[in-house]
This record gives C-alpha cells, structure tokens and sequence, in this order.
C-alpha cells in the first residue's frame, strides 16, 4: 500500500543496494483511478520526468519522478524501483526486496466480513456448526429444523467432500439447502459461503447453519462471517478431544455435547469433559444434548434466539 | 491438510500485493501456536507455486515463539503450545504472541 495515502494495494518496497524513494508532500488524488505522485530521493534532482502507465484493474498511474540518478529508471507498480545503470556506471540488476506485512488469511477474512456484513443486514444469524465425522450434525440439525420450522425459515449450507447425501437429509425436511462439495477441501471458506449466499438468499430474520465439513482441525481457522461458532462433540469419541483439538474447541462460543442418551452405556465422565473444555476455552458454554431422544434441545433453541430469553 | 489452503492463500496475496515480476524469494512468518505447520507448507509451495510468478521461488519460514500473559500473576512467559499452564497454578494464559500467519516480505526480479 501506499504509506503516503493507502490508495491501493501497493506494498511498500525497498530496491537492495540503493536509498528507498521517500514520498514528497505534494499528493493528490483526482478520482476515477488517476494517480499522482511527486516522488524526491533526498539528494540534489538532476532532472525531473513523469510517467504513466496501467494498472492490472484498468487504472493510469502517472508519477512525477525527481531523481539524481544518471541511469534507468523502471517503474512497475507504486513505489517500486529499480535502478539498472548507477552514476558510477556499473550494473545493478538485482532482486527487489518488497515488505508486505500481510496477514495470510487476509482475502478469506475479507470475505467473511463481507459475508457477515450481508447477514447482520438481512437479520439472519448464522450459525457454523463443526465436528469430527459422526458426531451429529446433520442429526442435530434434521431435528432442529423439524422442531423450529414453524417458527423460524432456516436456510442450511452442507459443506462435504463428496455426495449430496446430507444435503438430502436436510432437504427431507423442508428447510432450504445448498450443498457444497469440497472435493479434496477440508474445509468451507468463506468464499465458498458466499457463493452458496447468493444461490439460497436467505429471507430476512431467518436461521442459516453452515454444516462445515467433519474435521476437527481445519475449520478452525477459517473463519466464515458466522455470527456464532458451534461444535459438537459426542460422547462416542471421548473426554480428551478438547485437549487434543484445541484450536477448534478454542474458536467456539458454545459446546454441544451430544448422543448423552447413551451415557448409562459409556464410561464418559461429564463434569471432566466439561474441566477440559474449560482448561482450553474458559468463556464456552457446555451444553449437554441428545439430538435423538431430545435432551437439552430447549436450551439449545433459546441460544439460537428461536425462543424467548435466548443468549 | 489446511496449510494446502494456507499456501494458496500465500500465493494469491503475494501475485495481489505485487503484480509484476517474477518472484525470486518468499518470506513468511508462522507462529508456533498457530496451528499451521511449517513443514507441510513448505511442502505445498512449490507445488502452488507452479504456474504463477512465483514458480522456483525459494521460501523461508520463520517460526516465531509462543508468549502468552497470565491474566491472575499478570506475567508474561513463552509457551510451547497452545494449552500452557503459569507457574502460578493459572491454566488460562491468554496468548500474546505465536498465532501469527503473514507474508513478512518478498523479493521480485
């Protein structure tokens, strides 16, 4: 970006072996995409040239260049320099170093504001909902969607890596649903939603579950533009699982435990899964269900705001 | 196998952030608490890599070091993973440094 203005992308950059240009003070900004520089390199100016050239979105860039320098002057994008020939003659055709400082996950954290901008608007409380395979999901939500529909228009994203078969399930029900396959893809991003978003569109004031793919590692770090993070843990895989899977166990603000209708036939100890999830993520809620038989569906409704006195 | 998306991610920000040139050297910074592992990116880069700009370019990673503060003794200490416990008996230290995921810087000829 430009550290003058940020007026586009354009990282700050720094030609090896050479002093980095500085922004004069003279800036302005026409709109319509034309860009002007005055650009001094804090030496005596021999000369002074402008020049324009395009931009990959379609944009001129025009720059006024004053610089002592006695040899080429190329200039690729923004404050990019590079020097070829120098007053002492010799050639120095090297690597630019370009400092970017820019988060990796930068593009899928754009899009999930962008997703999650969209949903405040329209009302919709999105809810992402993350598991290890088998653990409920799409039970859970069959149910959900049975129990609330006369109530609420829920919407369901299916995330898998192949078949429609959940889709399916959930569609049996009469809720809307997109499936998305990721193929190899361990996980939904928040480009995938938003391409799903524009296929359901979602009525205002309505439920939407993203059902992410079965991982219990991935999806932690992608964020959607949810507006609350779910997971379902089962009592069929253990205690430990959130001392295993702390990134995920850690991004979320409620913890389903499901399948409790077969505790009598497990050695499960509640209150110890519960210590676990407390020891990685100290602020969720444990929240103790059977999405078959029923328990703990209530409360369940209520933090999904369906009922009176939610969150 | 989220480092395949992580590397991806690497490539399309740096062919966003520098649209020309050819990309000799890419330099990223991986938080050893973040869940991403350095290896594995390595291992996918050349292969992201692969028809862009940034094809042969060489990466380096590095690594930065867990530092989480304690909330109850208000220290600060490096951690090695995520779940860490404070000398003082507190086990939920918030973590202040090692989650980071970003392009530090690239070169281009």
């Amino acid at each position: 970006m430009c550290v003058t203005c940020g007026c586009s992308g354009t990282p700050a950059q720094e030609p090896i072996g050479s002093t980095p240009p500085e922004h004069g003070t003279e800036h302005d900004h026409p709109h319509a995409g034309v860009h002007r520089h005055e650009h001094g390199h804090g030496e005596a100016h021999d000369h002074t040239h402008s020049h324009a050239h395009r931009h990959p979105d379609g944009t001129v860039h025009s720059h006024l260049h004053s610089h002592p320098h006695g040899g080429e002057h190329v200039q690729v994008h923004g404050n990019v320099h590079e020097h070829t020939r120098h007053v002492d003659g010799a050639d120095r055709t090297t690597a630019r170093s370009v400092a970017l400082e820019r988060d990796i996950l930068e593009k899928n954290r754009l899009l999930a504001e962008r997703n999650r901008g969209w949903l405040v608007g329209r009302e919709i409380f999105a809810v992402n909902l993350m598991s290890s395979p088998g653990a409920g999901k799409t039970t859970l939500l069959e149910r959900t969607v049975r129990d609330l529909k006369d109530r609420v228009t829920i919407s369901v994203v299916e995330g898998d890596q192949e078949t429609h078969i959940d889709a399916e399930r959930i569609r049996s029900t009469g809720a809307r649903v997109v499936q998305i396959n990721t193929g190899t893809g361990c996980h939904l991003d928040a480009r995938m939603v938003g391409r799903a978003l524009e296929e359901l569109c979602p009525p205002m004031s309505s439920l939407l579950f993203v059902e992410n793919v079965g991982n219990l590692v991935c999806p932690a770090l992608f964020d959607l533009g949810e507006g609350g993070r779910v997971v379902i843990a089962s009592i069929t895989e253990g205690e430990d699982k959130p001392l295993k899977y702390p990134h995920m166990f850690r991004s979320a603000e409620l913890i389903l435990l499901n399948k409790v209708d077969l505790l009598p036939h497990l050695p499960f100890d509640v209150d110890r899964f519960g210590a676990h999830v407390r020891q990685v993520n100290p602020g969720a809620r444990v929240l103790p269900i059977s999405a078959t038989r029923g328990d703990g569906l209530g409360e369940w409704y209520r933090w999904l705001r369906v009922e009176p006195g939610s969150r | 196998m989220h480092e395949l998306s992580i590397t991806q991610g690497v490539i399309e920000g740096v062919c966003e952030a520098v649209p020309e040139g050819q990309v000799s050297r890419v330099t990223l910074e991986i938080g050893r608490l973040s869940g991403v592992v350095p290896d594995s990116v390595r291992f996918c880069f050349d292969v992201c890599a692969r028809g862009t700009r940034l094809e042969g370019a060489s990466l380096e990673i590095v690594e930065v070091p867990g530092r989480a503060r304690c909330g109850s003794c208000k220290r600060e200490l490096d951690v090695e993973q995520l779940l860490a416990m404070c000398p003082c008996g507190n086990p939920f230290l918030e973590v202040i440094r090692g989650q980071e995921l970003r392009i530090s810087s690239v070169e281009v000829t």
